[in-house]
Formats: structure tokens, C-alpha cells, sequence
């Protein structure tokens, strides 16, 4: 299935901004899953200076820096992907979650290393005993992985709320959890505590949904902006992607941009001004289908 | 546990030699001169101004630096073992931390577990990849080692982000050498600035700028004025010759990092840094850090400046590595690890683990990465019994470890009433050259608050010592100002000074200008006060009160006519001794602000000048019991003669560079807006010709002894007016004031186009042509009203214009820079 995907970030400023430095992540990764045919980056006022990296966690990442005065940024990425087609792994025939769990205690076998950075405390995710108690009410003495995953990911989505006003992006993961209710990126966070706590290797991903579902289907929730869900690592199928806001295992409507240990190391664009006062937002996201190739 | 070594005895018990002569000398000295000696160490160490921020202290922020004058003694062979050995270590840390940030083989190899690293917070994946253009990223370590009851030297924790104390290890030198002055030359002790100056030309090497383009900038950068160990951050600044600057004074462009100057961006090319990794950059590393430099990492990256310790060094700090360093040390070196690290087990690994768990009670449990876990001291340091512990470690064993306790070796301290013996800790400084790890031939030594205690921490007040290495040969004299064989560029003007720190001198300016008014305003009201004329003078009294209002000394409505004689000379003590921000122009409100602001520009002053003004603070610091007029005189001629030799100093020593330039505006600036605030009340009186109340104007303006070399007679309204407004020979009168701010704004560096008229200029013009054109004989005609004369106009308009100078002055030179964030 191939996209187009339109993202674009407006700030207004109350205050001119004399300088302004941001890092972007806004190019969507290219991976087995999909490949990006195209990608553009449209910056007003145009940056002095811009570079683009593959960062740690292998996403490409775009640093720049506006020294001309503005009172208003616009950055708007454009990108064409295609996602392949992808059979979703039967979770009853994945092994069981204490074995992949004892892969990620120490000492630690050398080609492991990769996935057991996803198993350790991250700068928003902390572990701690209540989240090992409540996830541990999925995963039985013989539950395979995948059965104990989309039965937590069920729970998550029965128990706490969607709700976009309750939470923004600093709301620590601590009061999602007492309030049980929040949006994806918290419901992301919630589940990557949950398995880390029982020491399975867990990771944050960004990126977005098709705004207008295929005929006969629902609308989603968080289509209409960037979107984030998690990922499990299992040994015999790599990385597999869970969408606790909506409940599904993502097949071909869902685009990643970044990976990494929770939003901070993936945030899509944050930035450091001198001036600028109080700001506004606003983001618009459209995922508009091409129609599938061959 | 074994009884612990004795420094003094070595491993007999008669003293060693070089002890034995160092403590004969101190007995011969007798205890009277010893008492002297002692006294005079304590003096040298305030009057130097060396403290210790300590947080959160009752006492206050700043508390003197803790040095006992006796030095620990070290041989030069005893020496030669500790260098080989913190040699190797420091050489394999930056061995380890070079692999973390690049391939990590020792990971994929399993000699360090995984956690070790990512576990981590320090663990700054966006510098992962970027290498210094020296290969090393630990330019600078310490290592804090101690003696144990067998003799031997361990390693008790490693430095290896910010290593701090080697600028409080040079000041313990300077008092010591000179409180022993006898002794230091006799024991041929090694010398410091050799050590200091390979530091300066190790960091000028790492310069990246291609071409060099003359010397390279090297600069402090630290977190503030408010950090624990800010006075020794601007101590070593000054004694290597770096700017002192704080994040705000840097910036990025280009992928460049620039210090902001009053004429502009200068290039920076290395970082000497103070501030915590993660604090670096607030876009990259750090979101919420207000210490950092916006985009320091991408010019880190892009291998346009070089920075010290590199980003993210401080992961090996972690207590979790020691274990792993023995085996680390043959896979990276090829060699036995030659001074061994105080026991430690990480309980990530199961074997270590078990054995915690086993001796749980003689050990100490730590979190292994970073304090945001409880640390579980011995036996009775543990709120929830062992059982807690059991717990936390068995839900997250990689995140404790556990240590031995050990028995340091006892050095002997003089204390104000003789000699004791105290356990002993002593940080070790080692450099990294392009030709390998070079140690500073002495270092921290701490003593402990009596036998038997293990921490040992300056923030919970133990005291420091000078070290000592001892030379078999002749010590060689170094200094560290120029060497012989590099060329002096002959210079008139200093380095640009930073945009942050002409604020803090203006306003500096400003603020002691306006204690200096506060204390004339105050005294002259006292002068006119007495509880026996009572009511009688009040009249010529109530300008001065008005003005006391106005500056916020006194409360609101005290200046009314039926304030009783008891009231107001409560408003009195307060206008001295408030604290409440309500009197924010209270004499000990205006001093402590004071003091402040030449604490920021400190390292760009004199210490005569920082005494002065540290007095000034003192002289309002002793509270009265009750009200004694006289008494408040005394202490007010106190504050303006410390306030004068200020102004002396800063007249006569000052070099007229920037800062002064600012300093001098400022005072400037404040003059003439307490002059003409004091003025318009007085103007407006109903006795405004009165003799009394005119003198008080002399009083106010200095212009007393002036004014009766010239008129000879009682003071007459215009003649007074006239010396204290418009005769630019009167150093303190406002027009005087106006043109030594113009002379000052045309020396300012220019930023828009040449020979235009700058903003300020264009004020201070509007006020210059209003008090050139003005004759101060329109008092005298009787036409009309005083409130309504141009005089009255020409007050009004300076205390509306002046404030606004000061506003551009801020927009155009201090460039405020507020940052903000945004994530989305």
C-alpha cells in the first residue's frame, strides 16, 4: 500500500524569536516494513543551517537553526511510503514470555544486545513492582508472549480512557497510571512499563495512521495527528507492533517515522528560542492512500 | 577489623623521617606561634574569599573553605606507585569510554555487560558516535584513593565528568606554603604548575579551529554562581586565563559556538566544562536544562569545537564498573590492574548478588547508576530492615551495588587545641596529553570527623589538606604566566567582555549608587530628627521622608504629619535593618544585593574590591537592641565611607575597560535619578527656600564644603539649585552626571550603522539640550509656582528618560536572552 503523507507543524509566536534551534524527526524510517520513496522537508522562514543524521536509535533526524527574526515557523514534511504487505505473527505460536524474559537477564549473551537496551529504565519509563503485578494478570506460568501481549494490550484499552485533554506531552507516566486515562503516546508508555517490569524488551514507536479508513471500516483514533503504539521483540519474528489505543495488531494502515526507548528519544520536533513569548500550535496531519503497486 | 595504618608511623611506630621532621618543626614552633600560625591560615582562607557552597545551609549559601594547614606527607617513592597505578586506570577509563561511544566491542565481546551501559541515564546516546579529534575524551580524571589498615592504597571512587577540587587543592597550597613557610622549603615538595601548565597547553592543543587563527578561546563554562563549587570554578579561570561564561553567554551558529560580546560573537573553540552531561544542550541532550548551550552537540558533531571531559564521561563514575575493571584491564591493556578498587558487587550479576545478599550486614548498598534510588547504608541506616533491601534488589538487581566498608589510615590534623589523628581521603589529578596521562604531583586531601568515620564529603563539613610529594632532588620553580619560548602579543584590551556579565556590572553600578543614597538620604533625615524638637522641624524634615518613601526605605505613610516620634523611629531601624521585600531599599536589602551582583562579576574584579563591598554587607548585618540615633549615624558613616573606598577603588584601580564603562554608567544613571528624585519633593515643599531644607540638598549632592568656598553665605534656593543641577564642574551634579554618560555612549561598541545616533544617544540628548538651556534664575523671579517651573519640568523628564536609557541600553548591549521551548 503506498501513501502520501503531509505533516505539517505551524508555531505563532507572541514574541519575535531571535534565534531558533529545533531538531526534527519527520522522515519516516525505512525498514523491512516499508520503504519511503520520497521525502521532503519545507521550512519557513528557510534555516541557515540544517543537517540530517541517522541518529542512535537509527532514525533520521534533522537539526536546524533559524537566526532571522520570525514570529512564526512552519515546518512541513512530505513523504511518500509504501508499507508491504505483512502477515501479523499467530501470537499462539510464539514462545513462552519467561523464555524470552531469561533471554534479557544478566549476563547477557553478546547478540542480544540490541533488544536488551529496550528492557532497561528510559528517561519517562521507569519499572517498578505495580506495573509487574498488574501486567503479570496476562501472562500466566505457560502464556506464549504474543497471547500475554494482546491480552494486556486488551486491557489497556478497556481500562483507561481516551481522552485528549487530560494529558500532554509532559504528564509524567505516574499520573496516567492513577488517572487511567490519557492519549497514545501515554497508552505506549503504560505498556512499555508493564513488559519492562516483567523484563521483556519493549519499544516506543511514532508515526501515523490513513485518515480516511478503507470502505466499511471505522475511523480510527489518532488519525487526524501523529500517532504512536509500542513493540515487543520476539526472538522468532523481531519486533512486533501493538496499537493499545485502538486495540490491533498494525498491518498496512500504520507508517512508522521513529523508533526508540519512549517520546523522548523520538519526539517529531522540539525546539530551543531565544524570545518568543507565549506560543500556539497547530498540526495537521493527512495519510491520503496512492493505491497499491503491481 | 584490623586497627588502621598510622600515616606518621608507616608500618613501624616510631615516625617516619619525613613526618618526624615536619611534626618536629611544628613543636618547635611553641604553642603560641602555633596558635598564630593556625589563626593566620583561617585568615588568609577568608580574606581570599575561598568558600564551599554548601545547599540548603541555615548558615547561609557560602561557608568558608576548610583547611587545616598541617599537609599530608607523601614520599617520592610511595608517590611513584600511586602514579603507575592511577596512570593505567585513567588510561583504561578512557579506553572503556572511547569503545561505550563507538563500536562498544567490550559489550558485544562480554566483557561489560550491556546494562552497565544502557542502564545508565548518564548514557547520552545523541553524542554516541562522536569522537574527539585527540581520541581522548577523558581529558581530565580523579580518583579519590585511601590507605588501608595493611598499608595499602585503594581506589575508593572515580572522577570522571567534572573533577572537582584541583582549584581548592591550589589555594590549600598557597595558604599552606605560607603558613609553613620554613618547613615547605626544607621538605623539597613538588610543585603545582607544572601540572596546571600542561593543562593549559594540552587544552590549547585540542583547539579545532583549522588555521588556529591566532590563540585559540578556551572558556570556562559554569553552571553559576550558586553551584557548590563556583568560587574554585572562577579561581581556576582566572589562574589558567579562561572566561568564565555561563550557557547563556555562548551560543550556536553555523554549527559554531560563539561567546556573546559587547561587540558581537567571537568564536569559541574549547569548553572547559562545569556542567553535567546531560545538561549540555538543552535540544539535544537535556530538554528542560537552563545550564546548557541550544546546539552545542551538532557543533560538537560537525568537530568545530572541542570540549572537556567529553559529553557523557561520567557513566564510569558509576561504582558498577569496579568489578569488571581487573578484567577490563587485561582485555584493553594487557596487563593486572595495579591499584585495586574498594570491594564492590554489582548485583546484575547473579553470582555478586548471592553474596550480597549473604552478607547484607556488613555491607553498603548503593544504587549502581546515579542517586535517584535511596542509598542503604550499614545496619541501622535502613528504614525498612534488610528486608526492603532484599526487595529492591531482587525486583531490579542491576540497579545496587554493594560496597565494603573499609578502615582509612589515620593522618594527623592540627586542630585549634593541638595535634589528633583523623582518617584520611585524598583525591588524586590526572591530565590527558597527547603523549599519555600526566598526575598532579600532590592533591585533595580530606580528613574525616574523627576515627572511625568512612564517608568522608566537604558538603557535610570535613576539613581539606594540602598534599605534599616529596622530592629526592632539587624542586624546579614553574610559572604559570608565560612561558619563555612562545612570543607575547602586547595587548590593550582585555578579551571582550561577555554581554551577561556588562549587565551585572551596570546594575552593579546602579546598586551601590543607590545604597550610597539610601545611607545620605537616611543620615540627613536622622541629622534633622530629634524626639525633642519634636514637630517643630518636621517640616524641613518631611522632604527627606517623602524621598525615604519613594525609595522604598520606610513604609508608606510615614512622611504624614501625625506620625508620632515613636513610629517613625521604628520606620528608621527598618529603613536599615529590613530583610522584607517590601523595604526592598533597606540599607541590608540594597547591600545584599549588592553583594550579589559583585559575586557574578567576581571573577573580573579585585579581591580589595570584593572585600569592600563583603564589609558593607557585614556593617549592616549586627542589629541594634533598641533605637539610639547616634548609633544609626555611626553605622550610616560606616556605609558611605566602606561606599567611598568602593568608589576609590574603582576609580583608581579599575582598568577603563568595558566593565568599568559599564559600572561607571550605572552609577551614572543612579545618581541623577536620586538626585532628582529627592529634588522634586523638595522643590514641591512649602518651605522649599528654607535654609534647612537647602542644606540637606547640599548634604544630599556632597556639595556642602563647595558651595561655602563659593557663596559665603546662608543657602540661598537658586544658588543651590544651581551648583546641584547645571554646574558641570560639581562632580555630583546632574548635569555633570548626563555628560560623562555621553562621553561613555560614544565609546560603546556600535552594532548598527556607523554614524548614525543610537537610540540611547538620542535620550541622553533630549536631557543634555533641557538642562544646557535651563537657568536656574527663573527660582528666583517669584513668576512662578516652583511646581510649575521649567526646573520642576527638567526633574520630571529625567526621571522619565532615565529609566528608559537604562531599558535600550538593556535591549541593545545585555540582549536578554529569555529561551523558550516548544514540543510537538
Amino acid at each position: 500500500m503506498e501513501y502520501q503523507l503531509i505533516h505539517k507543524t505551524v508555531y505563532h509566536y507572541s514574541e519575535p524569536v531571535s534565534v531558533s534551534q529545533h531538531a526534527a524527526r519527520l522522515e519516516p524510517l525505512r525498514d523491512s516494513r516499508q520503504d519511503v520513496m520520497g521525502f521532503t522537508l519545507r521550512i519557513e522562514p528557510e534555516p541557515d543551517v540544517l543537517t540530517t543524521r541517522t541518529d542512535y536509535f537509527g532514525n533520521s533526524t534533522t537539526v536546524f537553526g533559524i537566526r532571522e527574526l520570525h514570529r512564526e515557523l512552519s515546518v512541513e514534511a512530505s513523504s511518500v511510503v509504501a508499507v508491504r504487505p505483512f502477515m501479523p505473527p499467530v501470537p499462539a505460536l510464539s514462545p513462552f514470555w519467561r523464555e524470552v524474559a531469561a533471554l534479557f537477564r544478566d549476563p547477557v549473551s553478546p547478540k542480544n544486545t540490541g533488544p536488551y537496551e529496550f528492557v532497561l529504565d528510559s528517561p519517562l519509563v521507569r519499572i517498578a513492582p505495580v506495573f509487574a503485578q498488574w501486567a503479570g494478570r496476562s501472562f500466566g506460568e505457560k502464556t506464549p508472549l504474543l497471547v500475554g501481549v494482546v491480552d494486556l494490550m486488551g486491557r489497556l484499552h478497556r481500562e483507561f480512557a481516551f481522552d485528549p485533554v487530560a494529558t500532554d506531552v509532559a504528564t509524567p507516566l505516574e499520573e496516567v497510571w492513577e488517572e487511567r486515562r490519557g492519549v497514545c503516546q501515554d497508552f505506549a508508555h503504560v505498556a512499555l512499563a508493564c513488559l519492562r517490569s516483567l523484563g521483556l524488551p519493549a519499544r516506543y514507536v511514532s508515526g501515523y495512521l490513513r485518515t480516511v479508513p478503507p470502505p466499511g471500516q471505522a475511523r480510527l483514533q489518532g488519525a487526524d495527528a501523529s500517532h504512536a503504539w509500542f513493540s515487543v521483540f520476539c526472538p522468532a519474528n523481531g519486533w512486533v507492533d501493538f496499537d493499545p489505543t485502538n486495540n490491533l495488531i498494525p498491518c498496512d494502515g500504520h507508517l512508522t517515522v521513529a523508533v526508540g526507548r519512549d517520546y523522548s528519544d523520538v519526539s517529531p520536533l522540539c525546539g530551543i528560542l531565544t524570545g518568543g513569548g507565549e506560543h500556539t500550535v497547530s498540526v495537521a496531519v493527512d495519510v491520503i492512500p496512492l493505491g497499491t503497486r503491481r | 577489623m584490623p586497627a588502621s595504618y598510622r600515616e606518621v608511623a608507616g608500618s613501624g611506630v616510631a615516625p617516619q623521617s619525613d613526618w618526624g621532621a615536619l611534626m618536629g618543626e611544628i613543636e618547635a614552633l611553641g604553642s603560641q606561634e602555633r596558635a598564630r600560625r593556625f589563626e593566620s591560615a583561617r585568615r588568609m582562607i577568608q580574606e581570599q574569599g575561598v568558600t564551599y557552597n554548601v545547599y540548603g545551609d541555615a548558615l547561609g549559601m557560602e561557608r568558608p573553605w576548610e583547611l587545616d594547614p598541617l599537609p599530608m606527607l607523601l614520599s617520592s617513592s610511595e608517590w611513584a606507585g600511586i602514579e603507575r597505578g592511577l596512570i593505567q586506570r585513567a588510561t583504561l577509563m578512557n579506553s572503556v569510554l572511547a569503545d561505550c561511544y563507538g563500536p562498544q566491542r567490550l559489550i558485544q565481546s562480554g566483557e561489560l555487560p550491556p546494562a552497565l551501559l544502557f542502564a545508565q541515564p548518564d548514557f547520552l546516546r545523541a553524542v554516541h558516535g562522536i569522537r574527539p579529534a585527540s581520541g581522548v575524551f577523558l581529558n581530565f580524571y580523579a580518583a579519590d584513593i585511601a590507605r588501608s589498615p595493611e598499608g595499602r592504597w585503594w581506589v575508593l571512587s572515580d572522577r570522571t565528568q567534572i573533577p572537582t577540587g584541583a582549584g581548592y587543592t591550589l589555594a590549600n597550597r598557597l595558604v599552606t606554603a605560607r603558613v609553613l613557610p620554613e618547613a615547605f622549603r626544607e621538605s623539597r615538595v613538588q610543585r603545582l604548575a607544572g601540572f596546571f601548565r600542561q593543562f593549559q597547553s594540552t587544552l590549547a592543543g585540542a583547539c579545532a579551529r583549522p588555521g588556529g587563527g591566532g590563540e585559540p578561546r578556551v572558556v570556562v563554562l559554569t553552571p553559576g554562581p550558586y553551584n557548590e563549587t563556583y568560587f574554585e570554578q572562577a579561581y581556576l579561570a582566572r589562574y589558567l586565563g579562561y572566561s568564565l561564561v555561563e550557557g547563556q553567554d555562548l551560543t550556536v551558529h553555523n554549527r559554531r559556538v560563539y561567546l556573546k560580546t559587547l561587540s558581537g560573537l567571537e568564536p569559541v573553540d574549547v569548553i572547559l566544562r562545569r556542567v553535567d552531561d546531560a545538561f549540555c544542550d538543552p535540544l539535544e541532550l537535556r530538554n528542560d536544562s537552563i545550564l546548557g548551550v541550544p546546539g552545542l552537540t551538532e557543533a560538537l558533531r560537525a568537530g568545530n569545537v572541542s570540549i572537556s571531559n567529553a559529553l557523557g564521561s561520567g557513566i564510569l563514575q558509576s561504582p558498577a564498573f569496579r568489578p569488571f575493571l581487573p578484567a577490563l584491564c587485561r582485555a584493553v591493556l594487557g596487563g593486572e590492574l595495579l591499584m585495586p578498587s574498594l570491594a564492590t558487587w554489582w548485583c546484575g550479576q547473579e553470582s555478586a548478588q548471592r553474596e550480597v545478599l549473604t552478607n547484607l550486614d556488613s555491607l553498603d548498598v548503593h544504587p549502581a547508576f546515579g542517586g535517584v534510588y535511596p542509598t542503604f547504608g550499614g545496619g541501622g541506616a535502613r528504614p525498612l530492615g534488610n528486608a526492603g533491601v532484599r526487595d529492591a534488589i531482587h525486583f531490579a538487581p542491576h540497579r545496587w551495588v554493594a560496597q565494603e566498608r573499609m578502615r582509612f589510615s589515620l593522618a594527623p590534623c592540627w586542630e585549634r587545641d593541638g595535634i589528633v589523628e583523623k582518617p584520611v581521603v585524598l583525591r588524586v589529578y590526572l591530565l590527558g596529553t597527547p603523549d599519555g596521562y600526566i598526575v598532579m604531583p600532590g592533591g585533595l586531601a580530606r580528613t574525616g570527623m574523627g576515627p572511625g568515620s568512612s564517608g568522608i564529603s566537604m558538603q557535610d563539613g570535613s576539613a581539606s589538606k594540602d598534599t605534599w610529594v616529596l622530592s629526592e632532588q632539587p624542586v624546579e620553580e614553574v610559572t604559570l604566566l608565560q612561558s619563555s619560548d612562545s612570543p607575547i602579543l602586547l595587548r590593550r584590551v582585555g578579551n571582550n567582555l561577555p554581554s551577561r556579565l556588562a549587565d551585572n556590572f551596570f546594575w552593579l553600578g546602579r546598586y551601590t549608587e543607590r545604597l550610597d543614597a539610601a545611607a545620605r538620604t537616611l543620615r540627613a533625615a536622622l541629622l534633622r530628627f530629634s524626639p525633642e524638637t519634636g514637630g517643630r522641624e518636621l517640616e524641613q524634615l518631611r522632604p527627606l521622608l517623602r524621598t525615604l518613601e519613594a525609595q522604598d526605605q520606610i513604609p508608606p505613610g510615614s512622611a504624614a504629619e501625625d506620625r508620632s516620634v515613636e513610629a517613625l523611629e521604628g520606620d528608621f531601624l527598618e529603613a536599615i535593618y529590613s530583610q522584607s521585600p517590601a523595604r526592598a531599599g533597606s540599607l541590608r536589602n540594597l547591600a545584599a544585593r549588592v553583594v550579589r551582583l559583585a559575586m557574578l562579576v567576581r571573577d573580573r574584579t579585585s579581591n580589595d574590591l570584593w572585600r569592600a563591598l563583603s564589609q558593607l554587607e557585614d556593617s549592616v548585618a549586627i542589629e541594634m537592641t533598641s533605637w539610639s540615633a547616634g548609633e544609626a549615624i555611626g553605622l550610616l558613616n560606616r556605609v558611605l565611607l566602606l561606599s567611598a573606598s568602593f568608589k576609590g577603588i574603582v576609580r583608581e584601580n579599575m582598568t577603563r575597560a568595558q566593565g568599568w564603562r559599564f559600572l561607571d554608567m550605572g552609577q551614572r544613571v543612579e545618581r541623577a535619578m536620586s538626585l532628582c528624585t529627592f529634588l522634586r519633593e523638595t522643590l514641591v515643599a512649602p518651605q522649599a527656600g528654607h535654609p534647612s531644607l537647602l542644606e540637606s540638598v547640599l548634604e544630599m549632592a556632597d556639595s556642602t564644603i563647595t558651595y561655602r568656598s563659593r557663596y559665603n553665605l546662608l543657602p540661598n534656593l537658586m544658588a543651590v539649585y544651581d551648583l546641584v543641577l547645571l554646574d558641570d564642574t560639581n562632580p555630583r551634579s546632574l548635569l555633570f552626571q548626563l555628560e560623562q554618560l555621553e562621553k561613555h555612549l560614544q565609546r560603546l561598541p556600535r552594532r548598527g550603522g556607523a554614524g548614525l545616533v543610537a537610540p540611547e544617544q538620542r535620550l541622553l540628548i533630549q536631557l543634555l539640550n533641557a538642562a544646557r538651556l535651563l537657568d536656574a534664575r527663573e527660582l528666583g523671579s517669584g513668576n512662578t509656582s516652583l511646581g510649575a517651573s521649567e526646573t520642576a519640568r527638567l526633574l520630571q523628564l529625567v526621571l522619565t528618560v532615565l529609566p528608559q536609557l537604562s531599558e535600550v541600553l538593556a535591549v541593545t548591549y545585555f540582549e536578554h536572552s529569555h529561551i523558550s521551548r516548544t514540543n510537538a
